[in-house]
Formats: C-alpha cells, structure tokens, sequence
C-alpha cells in the first residue's frame, strides 16, 4: 500500500490518549494543521502524569485546538472527507474525551468516522514527512514514549501490523521521569537527563540492560523492562549519597541514558536481523532524546538498516498521524468504525482500526 | 429546537421543541457506556424526532454534578457536536432537571459513588415553572446529608436513577424564554482530581 494511489482523502484526527490534546488535518500524505494543546505543564508538580488532570485538560482544550486547526489548515468542516480519532491504547477517562466527541463532530457533520490504533498512528506520522520519501514496508517500528515502549512488524499500514514485544512493567519515558526525580531535576525527565547527561560519562556506571541475559532473550526475545534499571539507578544513588559522597550526576545521567539507548536498540536491531527486515522507523516522544538518535543512526548506519525518524512534531502525540492513519484507511477503500466503538485503553496493535 | 445531551449519571439524549415538547427520548442506564451509546443515541434521537441538524438552534448540556469520566462524555460530545453544526452549547445543572416541575420543596439526590452522594436543594418553581435551587450541588457520604442540608426534614427527598435528556432540554428552552442564566462552562465535578504530591522518591534500599 502506498500513499496517493487513490483520490487523497482531506480527514480532521482528533488525538486525547495521554496529556496532549492533539487535533491534525491532512490532504492523503500532505499535512496541513498540526495543532497540539499539552497540560504537561500541570502534571510537572506530581512527576509525571495525572489522569484526571489530563482528561479534564482535554475537555476543555478541545474546541479551541479544532477552531486553530482549521484555521491553520484553511479548511471548513463542510470541506473534510473524513473524522479520524484514537480509540486506543491509552489512558481510559483521557480517550473517552475524543471519542465522545469524535461521534459528535461526526454525527452532527455527517462525515464517516475512523476510530484508529494510537500505536499505529505514530507509524502512520511517516507518511507525512516532507521531503515526500514514501515509507517502504516491511518495516520494524520501535515506539517509544512515556506510556508506551514497543517493537513492531508493519507489513502493511492498513491491514497488517504484528506486535514483536513491549515492556512488561514501566515505559521508556517513565523510567526517564523516575530516574530524573531522584536526581532531583524536574518533569518531563527525558530532556532533563538529556541535559544533565553533558559532559558524562556513559561508561562510568554499568547499569543493567533489562531482559538481556540469555534466559530472557528466549522467553522475552522483544520484551522491555525499564523498572529494575530504575531500581539500580536508585540503589547507586543512595549508596553515594549514605557514604557522603558527591553523587555525579552528569556520570549518572548519561550511563543511565546509555543503558536505555543500548537495549532499544539493541533489541531494534536484533527483531531487523531475525526477520530479515531492512527498515527501522523510530516514533514516540523519547525519539527526542538526542543520545538514543544517534545510537539509532550509528547502529543502523553500520548493520546497513535504513533508518527513517519522522519529524519530532510528529514523533511526539499528535492529532496528524491519526488523521494520516484515516486518510490512508480510506484511501484503501476500508468502511469507516461507524458510532458504536469504545474507548479500550489496552487496545492491541492488530486492531488498526476498531 | 434544542439537542439535549446528559450523562452525569446513565446517559440520555433528546430533541425537544419549546412548543411541540419531547420529539425524541432515549436514555441508557448503564453508568458505565457512555463513551460507547453517545453517538449512536445522538443519531437516533435526531432520526426520531426528524429534526435535521439544521434546523436546531443549539445544544442543552448537563454540567453536572456528576462522577467525572462519564459526565466529560456528554459535555465533550456537546460541544463538539455545537461546533460541528454551528449552535451554541447551552450549559444547565443536571440536578435543576431533576427538579423541573416540583410544585414542594425537594431534595435532589444523586450517586456520586465512592460512598458518597451528590445533593442539590429546591424551594419549588417560580411562576414560569422554573425550579428554585435555594443550596447545592454538594457532595457529602449519605450519612451526613441530614446535617449538610440546611432544614432536611422539610424536603422530600428525590433520589434519581437518571437524568432525563428531555427535561435539560426543556429546562434550557425555559431559561432561554425568560431570560435566565444558564449554568457555567465548568463541568460540575465538585471533586478534585485524585492526585497526591509525593514526598519524594522512596529508597529502595
């Protein structure tokens, strides 16, 4: 499947998963509004994000970020083809915000709803790349962001995506937020440690690479676990700080990146190997994260993988790729969701389109 | 000709019309589908009645109070569906529905789960018929409700199950005769988010 084989399709997609109110408005593969409404900054004084403060936040973000987005896009309601929304996987009262709404527009608009897979949509962002390079599949895809860490096969966008592995506890971003807290530096973590990392060493601390032993590698070939390297940061931390000692923080910060950049990619490039897969797609907020860019690219540069990393705008949660992932479903001539959909936070991969 | 949406306990929508009255109802008690129903009962409530979207001049909301989750559906879907077809939102207390009517003194009484309830005190209607709300919303555990509400034994006490599409857009057709205030834009939560500022991390160690 490719994009622009079909007439391109103008879709408004509405993106409420986690704590950014997203609305992007797409012509087929050409983004033309990206509107994006963060209540990060209410989660920072709890370290990390608040459910209730995110719905709440949604609620009333949505109608001024659909207002700016078809203003930026110069397009009326009247003009779209299509309404497209995450259903899931996500924060359960946060995706109920859109999705409620989502119907709404729908019915009282009366355009054909698409209730999509936010992991796929983050795959889906690639499309809208502007320097017009079109995706080739198959692909492995790592997602990686403060909800979600997991390893994909995208054969097709539309009808053939298989979940490889995920985390069995915290999300990449989160052991980010929890390490950078008991560094003492503020939410989010990653751009935090990112700083603080200047200047370390990332050799200095051998921190451990979760589900890498031989045992793991069998049973969780794929799999992530980012809670006992949060664990040992804290362990060598406190040691430090009982001993009286400095606690290096820039040493600390950067061996701690180092161990998550080394398993992401790691894994990335062992599920490429096994499948004979040539392609890496990056997506998720942590693709921000500029040390894990640049393992990325030299690790791929030398197993000779392309690797594609889509703008970080559109790497991070945002109502386009949803949009883009609606076009592209109907571009491919698949039936909108109808109304009667759920919000399901455990949405699985396979389920492209609910 | 209003669209009226709640779902600050099941969920109902209705179109009414200040002169024709309930064109359409449809209400689902379950508290725990809202996100599922809203559209389709939008849909239907609108195939009904034969109203066209067009034809509508707003849409009657209930803010609540309310348990959050479900309560956020219906405003969200509400305003959305306002935007999409060009009408204002118009915004009422979910418990003044409940209320519209009474000829006594009542008590409205709601679950607001987590052992606790959601209460809102009436006088009565004034000569349009509109109900008084004399104190509320609160939210108080059952137990305390006697000592929270000011002369509880002159009220009857009304608890609601649902809260009926068709009377918020009644109600809202009422207040915009006679020139009342609707409610505010705020969703009725009457909680807090539940949130805890941490002392710091604790040591693992």
């Amino acid at each position: 499947m490719t994009a622009g084989t079909a007439a391109e399709r103008l879709v408004l997609g509405i993106e409420t998963s986690c704590d950014e109110t997203g609305i992007g408005i797409v012509r087929g593969s050409t983004l033309l509004a990206n509107v994006i409404s963060s209540s990060m900054e209410e989660h920072a004084r709890y370290g990390g994000v608040v459910p209730e403060v995110a719905a709440r936040a949604h609620l009333e973000a949505l109608e001024p970020a659909l207002r700016a987005a078809l203003t930026e896009a110069g397009v009326t309601l009247e003009e779209l083809d299509a309404i497209a929304v995450t259903s899931g996987p996500g924060l359960s009262g946060a995706l109920m915000v859109g999705v409620g709404a989502a119907k709404a527009l729908a019915v009282a608009t009366g355009k054909p709803l698409y209730a999509v897979n936010h992991l796929v949509g983050h795959v889906g962002a690639d499309v809208l790349r502007a320097d017009g390079t079109e995706i080739e599949l198959p692909t492995v895809a790592l997602l990686v962001s403060g909800g979600h860490t997991s390893l994909l096969l995208v054969r097709d966008l539309v009808s053939d995506v298989e979940l490889l592995g995920e985390t069995i506890d915290d999300a990449a971003g989160e052991a980010f937020d929890k390490v950078a807290r008991l560094l003492g530096l503020p939410y989010p973590g990653g751009p935090e440690i990112d700083r603080a990392a200047v200047g370390g060493d990332p050799k200095a601390i051998r921190f451990p690479r979760g589900l890498s032993l031989r045992k793991d590698m069998e049973k969780h070939r794929y799999d992530f676990s980012f809670s006992g390297l949060k664990t040992a940061v804290a362990r060598w931390v406190e040691q430090k700080r009982d001993s009286g000692e400095e606690v290096p923080v820039a040493d600390v910060a950067a061996s701690f990146r180092e161990a998550v950049a080394d398993i992401l990619l790691t894994k990335a490039l062992a599920a490429c190997a096994d499948t004979g897969v040539k392609r890496l797609l990056l997506g998720g907020g942590v693709v921000a994260n500029a040390r894990i860019r640049q393992l990325a690219t030299e690790r791929c540069a030398a197993a000779g993988i392309e690797l594609r990393i889509p703008p970080l705008d559109l790497c991070t949660d945002n109502g386009a790729m949803i949009a883009a992932l609606g076009a592209q479903l109907m571009q491919a001539g698949h039936a909108p969701s109808g109304l009667d959909f759920g919000a399901d936070s455990t949405l699985p991969v396979t389920t492209i389109q609910a | 000709m209003l669209l009226a949406i709640d779902t600050s306990a099941g969920t109902s929508v209705a179109v009414v019309d200040r002169d024709l009255g309930v064109l359409a109802e449809l209400t689902e008690l379950d508290t725990r589908r809202h996100a599922e129903v809203i559209g389709s009962m939008i849909a239907e409530a609108l195939r009904l009645s034969g109203v066209a979207v067009t034809d509508l001049s707003g849409v009657a909301v209930g803010m609540g109070p309310g348990p959050f989750t479900g309560l956020r559906v219906g405003i969200a879907a509400a305003r959305a569906f306002a935007f999409g077809a060009h009408k204002p939102v118009v915004p009422v207390v979910s418990h003044d529905a409940i209320a519209f009517g009474a000829t006594e003194p009542i008590l409205v009484v709601t679950d607001a789960r987590r052992r606790e309830v959601y209460w809102s005190a009436y006088s009565g209607s004034d000569e349009q018929g509109l109900p008084v709300r004399t104190a509320g919303p609160g939210l108080v555990r059952p137990d305390d409700l006697p000592g929270a509400v000011a002369g509880y034994e002159g009220y009857r006490r009304v608890d609601a199950e649902s809260v009926s599409g068709a009377s918020i857009g009644l109600l809202a057709e009422g207040l915009y005769l006679h020139k009342r205030a609707f409610a505010g834009n705020d969703a009725l939560y009457l909680r807090s988010p539940d949130i805890y500022v941490s002392a710091g991390p604790k040591r693992v160690s």
